[in-house]
């Protein structure tokens, strides 16, 4: 099996060298028949590269050792999900599914080529260009299908611990969509900028594919913090750890795609700003797998270190040049058509709000990479934590905040004192009623500045809490006047009728919950004490006792844990079974997290070890206020977004029969018909 | 104008009572804060590559010996910098969790201030600049100069959306 493996994998690498050789000439000959086989043989990779993954599959369900990947990385007793997750565990096999991925995304965009021919038949030669490049890479430098040397062993080293975790299965494949997923959208604008695409249509095509992609991403790096707070067993879901920063930074730059894109769709400018945000955003995503896998940084969870960083440094620098090459050839095709007027308008907030997110990327970037630098200029290695990172992105994040309450109600070219006045007037006083209170209720922000950022997120969150409030309240409430029917459903159409910006609402929505959850942060405890038959321990208002510990022994594992009863003022509420596992086959420990969550706070238990003297439990017990929070908050930006990708529910078919229209209705209606006209992507035509 | 005093009076004493709950809630533990907030500052040398306090490697000797390090230099009474100093010399530079803001460390301090500071002037500048030279409004292929923008402005305020 492995030989068939290593022939498809051959086979995945011929297909793309000719999909792109054979589609470039297709393109210099305006050759519609060889264009059509070089879209193809791009189809043809994602059978060959599939294969060669289910070949990989195969071999860890099969336990066969014989393969080395599948010796250092799984084990017979290892469970079923766990042996598939192998599959992107280790450095070979998450390129190859990589490779895969990469693969899948080239069929849809083959499969989708009547959106516009041409366009697609160029983009197809660039995403053939990456796949060559990653097909390189598994066939040559990290071959999956590599066979172990000498005796082939009775059973294998088995999956890191850490890995062993329902979220470990579902978390690298998201980020991995996110990540592959950019590269869509680059290839749309390498190849709009090539053939100086004419009109907008690339853009909206683009913004689309980004989205996709920047759903997968946020969910990856949600579901790695959360993997991260589970597992992990520090008590915290973010570290500023290299990997988890390397996800972080094409992840803000395509947030900024994601709203300067519509200053290009609605007014036709930054042109230039755009091309070079999906460009940054593919090089980042790039940059970052480079980071990971070539050890240039010390990182807790990144792959073992391999001689491939060189490759992705090429690869980077020659993605770079082409991009440059064909940017200086062809600037003048990026000229925006209209000029920004008044910096109080729509148009600046997005600005504004691109420029924070680039620095938020540049300070990720620049933290991430000062260890190195300073090593090369002073000889000493110094590190970047958590410290520097918050000290540095906190203002950031605010500011951040306060244009996403600011920006959604400014009107695009100018706008008025007066409407400032009327749209923030409630709000502003809505959240510095809720700060007042917060601080009469015992929130000091002079005592620590971790509680002046705290207040000031949760002040913050109110205000874009109430402008969105207000957003959908008043639609709603016209809608439902005009259709006699209740706000609710009125809101319900609002959205329907232009999912992109009340998708875009639910987002912001999402992200200052998170923020909020963020926000608990300041509020910390944490405890840890020794525990025997009957013993208590006290964290806020919870009081652990211990009924008893004991031990388990399961085919892939041992493991020790407590049994502890948990009461909240002076009343029982849960037991909860903190446990530490010792995995037989890798021969490494790893603790399983007991977490109690409620909207207010968690109550996290760690089961450290034992007391080598007597043999008695060690609990570690953190209370994280309003964590709940963050994951609520990430389900409202995957619903928002889902909403934003939706199509528009057509403004012809939610107005009344023809009858005499009051000026209202007349507006109504020619707003529906200027977006519908102007935008085909929104009302769902592409 | 009874009322208007007695209102007066009310309020003065709401918020002198506020006041006061929230100057004796400052106080908190200090010790147990300061030590947590050094204890952040520092990272543990096992090799797990985390902050001191949040090295979650299970039996972990090295961040144990570091806590109870930690908790030593603190009774002995130093203060914040010498007992980072005492752990800088022990385990070298890279124990510390941040750069310090001395010699080279500072650029990384730095550098994001002065990169915020750039793009915003950059923003301002280029807004200006773009106003000076006046808005370029070529007329829409669908709608007359304007007119779609006018269209817009009419929509939101008569829709109020």
């Amino acid at each position: 099996m492995p030989q068939i493996g290593s022939f498809t994998l051959l086979l995945g690498l011929a297909l793309s060298v000719y999909a792109f050789v054979a589609g470039l000439y297709a393109i210099v000959r305006n050759d519609d028949r060889l264009s059509e086989t070089a879209r193809r043989a791009g189809i043809a990779i994602f059978l060959a590269v599939t294969a060669a993954s289910a070949v990989l599959v195969y071999s860890a369900f099969t336990n066969d050792f014989s393969v080395a990947y599948i010796r250092q990385h799984s084990n017979r007793a290892l469970p079923g999900p766990y042996k598939f997750a192998a599959l992107w565990s280790g450095q070979e096999g998450s390129l190859l599914f990589w490779c895969w991925l990469l693969a899948a995304y080239g069929l849809v965009l083959r499969m989708r080529h009547k959106v516009d021919t041409r366009l697609v038949a160029h983009a197809s030669v660039v995403i053939s260009a990456v796949q060559i490049f990653f097909l390189i890479l598994v066939n040559f430098a990290a071959h999956p299908f590599a066979m172990t040397t000498g005796t082939i062993p009775a059973d294998g080293n088995g999956l890191n611990p850490l890995l062993q975790y329902p979220e470990m299965v579902i978390h690298p494949p998201m980020l991995y969509l996110g990540y592959v997923g950019m590269t869509v959208p680059f290839c749309f604008a390498l190849a709009a900028l090539i053939m100086k695409y004419p009109g907008e249509k690339w853009i909206h095509i683009t913004r689309r594919w980004t989205m996709v992609g920047w759903l997968f991403l946020t969910c990856g790096i949600f579901l790695g913090s959360y993997w991260a707070y589970k597992v992990l067993g520090w008590g915290g879901w973010w570290g500023w750890d290299p990997v988890e920063n390397a996800s972080l930074l094409p992840w803000l730059t395509g947030t900024a795609f994601l709203h300067s894109v519509m200053m290009q769709e609605k007014r036709g400018m930054m042109k230039v700003w755009n091309m070079w945000l999906i460009f940054s955003t593919f090089l980042l995503a790039i940059f970052g797998t480079f980071l990971t896998r070539s050890g240039v940084v010390s990182s807790v969870h990144a792959f073992a270190e391999s001689d491939i960083g060189p490759y992705f440094v090429y690869f980077l620098a020659l993605t770079f040049a082409t991009c440059m090459f064909f940017f200086v050839r062809n600037r003048k095709h990026l000229e925006s058509e209209h000029k920004l007027e008044s910096l109080v308008s729509r148009e600046s907030s997005f600005l504004f709000n691109n420029v924070l997110l680039l620095v938020a990327a540049f300070a990720v970037l620049w933290g991430t990479l000062f260890p190195v630098l300073s090593e090369w200029v002073t000889g000493h290695k110094v590190t970047v934590g958590p410290p520097f990172f918050n000290k540095v992105n906190i203002p950031i994040a605010l500011f951040l905040l306060l244009l996403t309450a600011v920006g959604p109600l400014l009107a695009w070219r100018k706008t008025s004192a007066e409407s400032i006045r009327k749209n923030f007037l409630i709000p502003a006083v809505i959240a510095v009623a809720v700060g007042v209170g917060l601080v009469v209720y015992g929130i000091k922000p002079w005592v620590e500045i971790s509680y002046f950022y705290s207040l000031m997120t949760v002040m913050l969150s109110v205000l874009v809490a109430a402008t969105i409030g207000s957003e959908f309240i008043r639609g709603g409430l016209v809608i439902a006047r005009h259709n006699g029917s209740n706000i609710f459903h009125g809101m319900y159409l609002l959205t329907r009728r232009n999912t992109r910006r009340y998708g875009g609402y639910v987002v912001h929505l999402g992200v200052i919950v998170t923020m909020i959850g963020f926000a608990g942060v300041a509020f910390y405890q944490n405890t840890e004490q020794e525990l025997g038959f009957g013993d208590k321990m006290a964290i806020g208002p919870y009081t652990l006792i211990c009924r008893s510990y004991t031990q388990d022994d399961k085919p892939n594992y041992s493991s020790e844990w407590a049994i502890l009863d948990i009461y909240k003022n002076g009343k029982q509420i849960t037991t909860m079974y903190p446990e530490q596992r010792f995995y037989k086959a890798s021969g490494q420990p790893a603790t399983i997290v007991a977490n109690r969550s409620t909207i207010m706070e968690d109550l996290y238990l760690v089961y450290t070890g034992k007391n080598p003297e007597n043999g008695r439990p060690i609990i570690k017990a953190h209370l994280n206020p309003l964590v709940w929070w963050i994951w609520a908050g990430a389900h409202f930006i995957l619903v928002g977004t889902i909403i934003a990708l939706l199509p528009n529910m057509q403004g012809k078919n939610q107005r009344p029969a023809p009858r005499e229209q009051s000026p209202r209705e007349q507006a109504r209606a020619l707003l529906d018909d200027a977006e519908e006209s102007r935008s085909p992507v929104e009302a769902g035509s592409d | 104008m009874r009322i208007a005093r007695k209102m007066y009076h009310r309020w003065a004493a709401g918020l002198l009572l506020a006041s006061a709950l929230l100057l004796m809630g400052a106080a908190g533990d200090p010790t147990g804060q300061r030590f947590d907030r050094l204890g952040h500052n520092l990272m543990c040398e096992c090799g797990c590559g985390q902050v001191l306090l949040e090295c979650n490697h299970v039996g972990c000797s090295t961040s144990e010996q570091m806590r109870q390090e930690l908790k030593l230099s603190m009774a002995r009474g130093d203060k914040d910098d010498v007992v980072l100093a005492g752990f800088v010399a022990k385990y070298g530079p890279a124990v510390l969790s941040a750069p310090t803001t001395t010699g080279f460390n500072r650029v990384a301090w730095i550098m994001p201030v002065v990169i915020f500071f750039a793009a915003l002037t950059a923003v301002v500048l280029v807004v200006r600049a773009w106003k000076k030279r006046g808005p370029k409004d070529p007329p829409d292929s669908s709608a007359g100069p304007g007119e779609m923008d006018e269209f817009r402005q009419r929509a939101r305020e008569e829709t109020a959306l």
